[in-house]
């Protein structure tokens, strides 16, 4: 009897609505209500399930999520010019082509990524269940795209020139590409010796102060005062005392990621639970092996809640550092664009930073939910 | 108040079980609030137990037995008298003296495996041992849950998780802190009865400190029981029971006798 019920709710409770992750969520709930009511009444079970759950066909959904770029293709296509502008050739690898034309290859490409992703989603029942949430946002983006292009030099509707369209804000990468890349490369490396080195000192300060009370009396203080200090007051001097601008700014990165993982990493070995260090003791640890074993490991979720302010810190480190007295960088690019009013080769880097500070973001992500994977359930 | 001090006399003559192991000689321990109030946490406390044993220690709450079981381990250290553990005087906490906590002292990061393992890993002999760690996994019934957390696991199966931890070292001595005060009373009795059969199979001395009578009663071979400021050991009943068993005469009119004594002290001690 009872796999009978479940037979026949399966198939309805599986298939999702549209807009809805609280309804794949619901699910188990909601085949329980209905197995209950199938055991009363047949009837009213059946039509009761055909009322709640509306479902899209899952090609639809496919097909719906990549809609969006195809319409701003077609706007782009179809729309008229109105602004006088001109677009300039550029050259990326082979192919000749201007901003609009990037624009339209990127368009093309989103189409034909989210198709991909769809049909490969479409194996999972999980992942399937994610692309259906994520179709709307997908298509609203696409939208978003075809408005800012019609409202921008089109139409003109928003004031020229602070806001060019998709086309324009394409066209440094095909016209500028390779010194656009180069900047981005020079961002990358300076964030990532002053991030790293910031980080790693700041997890031996934050081991220090947290585990020797000495170095607490002696440290934490000064931790604390030269610590709420914004990074790039210091510019001035390290830009006269290190010996290139590079090693300047890596030192200004440093310091803003330095505090807050130094302060939260000395928080979380100092939080460590009594208990856990005398059954460490009882089991016959001896001082360092509970200092690498035991007090560490307490304190690593804090220590990756002091990585993640370092790092909103040191992408706004970076941006200003860059604007202000380094050879290169996003920041630098921004910084000469202004002097041009080139306001779509901002917007271009602000495009990069986006990217890049997310992929940074992702990584980290990673990393913390594989070191934490103990804490995967756990009601934090 | 007599009977306090003349603790040792009143050593059972049954309980013959082996030479003695722990040696407990007029122990004091004070501590010193926040306020600089002093509590007397232990007063003139005199105790000997031999190889084999299992006692419990009961009392109320601030009657010292956790102190005192910290005494035994050497987390905690008198301010007088002495702890011998087999002739010599303990200087601190280890292995042949395990520890299991009330809860909460598995170390989250780290699966039942893993917490198992611990101590043998922080003592550099996991290579030679490896294989103990899974024979204890079964002993204390946790088979197939090697690769757990702690916070999956239920309140009984982690101090179950605690217990093994203890034992892998291969303890003469096992002190057991109210291990199983958090748990509902049918894992609390299953897991009483685990650890009868260990402390039978491994003829392991064990300490356990209880609030619980009947439990007490049911593990203990003598019940040592404390009356609050300071902490004292009032009297220490030899338990003789002809089986284990919660519902008997005998059981009852123990429980009977604790509970009269335990009661009397609350009206009496003022």
């Amino acid at each position: 009897m009872s796999s009978i019920t479940a037979d026949v709710v399966n198939p309805s409770a599986s298939t999702v609505k549209l807009e809805s992750r609280e309804v794949t969520k619901l699910e188990p709930l909601n085949s329980v209500a209905l197995a209950v009511e199938e055991a009363g009444a047949q009837v009213t079970a059946t039509s009761k399930s055909k009322q709640t759950v509306r479902t899209v066909p899952y090609p639809l959904v496919v097909a719906f999520s990549a809609a969006g770029f195809v319409i701003a293709a077609i706007v782009n296509l179809v729309f008229p010019q109105v602004a006088p502008v001109e677009f300039k050739q550029g050259q990326i690898w082979i192919f000749l082509l201007n901003g609009q034309e990037a624009y339209l290859f990127l368009l093309a490409a989103l189409t034909l990524l989210y198709v991909i992703i769809g049909v490969v989603d479409a194996r999972d029942p999980h992942d399937a269940s994610r692309f259906r949430y994520r179709a709307q946002f997908r298509f609203a983006a696409g939208l978003a795209l075809a408005l800012w292009d019609v409202t921008g030099t089109k139409l003109q509707v928003l004031p020229q020139p602070f806001f060019p369209g998709p086309s324009q804000v394409m066209e440094p990468f095909v016209t500028d590409g390779a010194y656009v890349a180069l900047n981005t490369f020079y961002s990358v490396r300076l964030f990532a010796a002053g991030f790293a080195s910031g980080v790693v000192l700041g997890v031996l300060t934050g081991v220090l102060i947290g585990w020797f009370a000495r170095a607490y009396y002696w440290v934490f203080p000064v931790l604390k005062i030269t610590g709420v200090i914004p990074a790039v007051a210091w510019m001035p001097f390290a830009l006269t005392l290190m010996p290139t601008p590079f090693i300047a700014a890596v030192f200004l990165l440093l310091i803003c990621s330095w505090f807050p993982v130094a302060f939260l990493t000395a928080q979380g070995i100092q939080s460590t639970p009594k208990m856990l260090v005398e059954a460490s003791r009882t089991l016959g640890a001896k001082t360092p092996y509970i200092l690498f074993h035991v007090a560490i490991p307490h304190a690593m979720p804090s220590i990756f809640t002091g990585i993640g302010m370092a790092n909103s810190l040191s992408f706004l480190t970076l941006v200003i550092s860059e604007m202000m007295g380094q050879p290169g960088g996003l920041g630098y690019y921004i910084d000469q664009a202004k002097a041009w009013s080139a306001y779509n080769e901002i917007l271009a880097a602000i495009v990069v930073m986006a990217v890049l500070f997310s992929l940074i973001m992702k990584l980290l992500e990673v990393v913390r939910g594989r070191v934490l994977r103990w804490q995967k359930g756990l009601v934090k | 108040m007599s009977v306090a001090t003349a603790a040792e006399p009143e050593v059972s003559p049954q309980v013959a079980l082996g030479e003695s192991i722990i040696s407990i000689k007029h122990i004091e321990r004070d501590f010193v609030g926040d306020d600089g109030s002093v509590t007397q946490a232990l007063s003139d406390v005199n105790l000997d137990i031999r190889k084999g044993e299992l006692i419990s220690i009961i009392g109320p709450s601030g009657c010292g037995k956790t102190t005192l079981l910290r005494l035994i381990s050497g987390l905690d250290k008198p301010q007088r008298g002495e702890v011998t553990f087999k002739g010599h005087e303990i200087e601190g906490p280890n292995p042949e003296r395990g520890y299991v906590f009330q809860q909460g002292s598995l170390f989250p990061w780290l699966t039942v495996e893993e917490n198992i393992a611990f101590g043998l890993k922080a003592q550099g002999k996991y290579k030679e041992h490896k294989d103990e760690v899974g024979e204890y996994l079964n002993k204390v019934g946790l088979a197939g849950f090697e690769k757990s957390y702690p916070h999956q696991i239920s309140g009984g199966m982690a101090q179950r998780v605690a217990i093994a931890r203890a034992l892998i070292d291969h303890p003469e001595v096992l002190l057991l802190d109210e291990p199983m005060g958090a748990l509902d009373s049918f894992t609390r009795a299953d897991l009483q009865d685990r650890l009868l059969d260990l402390w039978e199979k491994y003829h392991m001395t064990m300490i356990l400190v209880t609030h619980d009578v009947d439990e007490a009663i049911y593990l203990g071979n003598r019940v040592v029981i404390m009356t609050p400021r300071p902490g004292r050991i009032k009297e220490i009943v030899p338990i003789n029971l002809a089986h284990r068993d919660r519902v008997s005469d005998d059981f009852t009119a123990y429980r009977k006798q604790l509970l009269t004594k335990l009661h009397f002290n609350v009206h009496d001690h003022d």
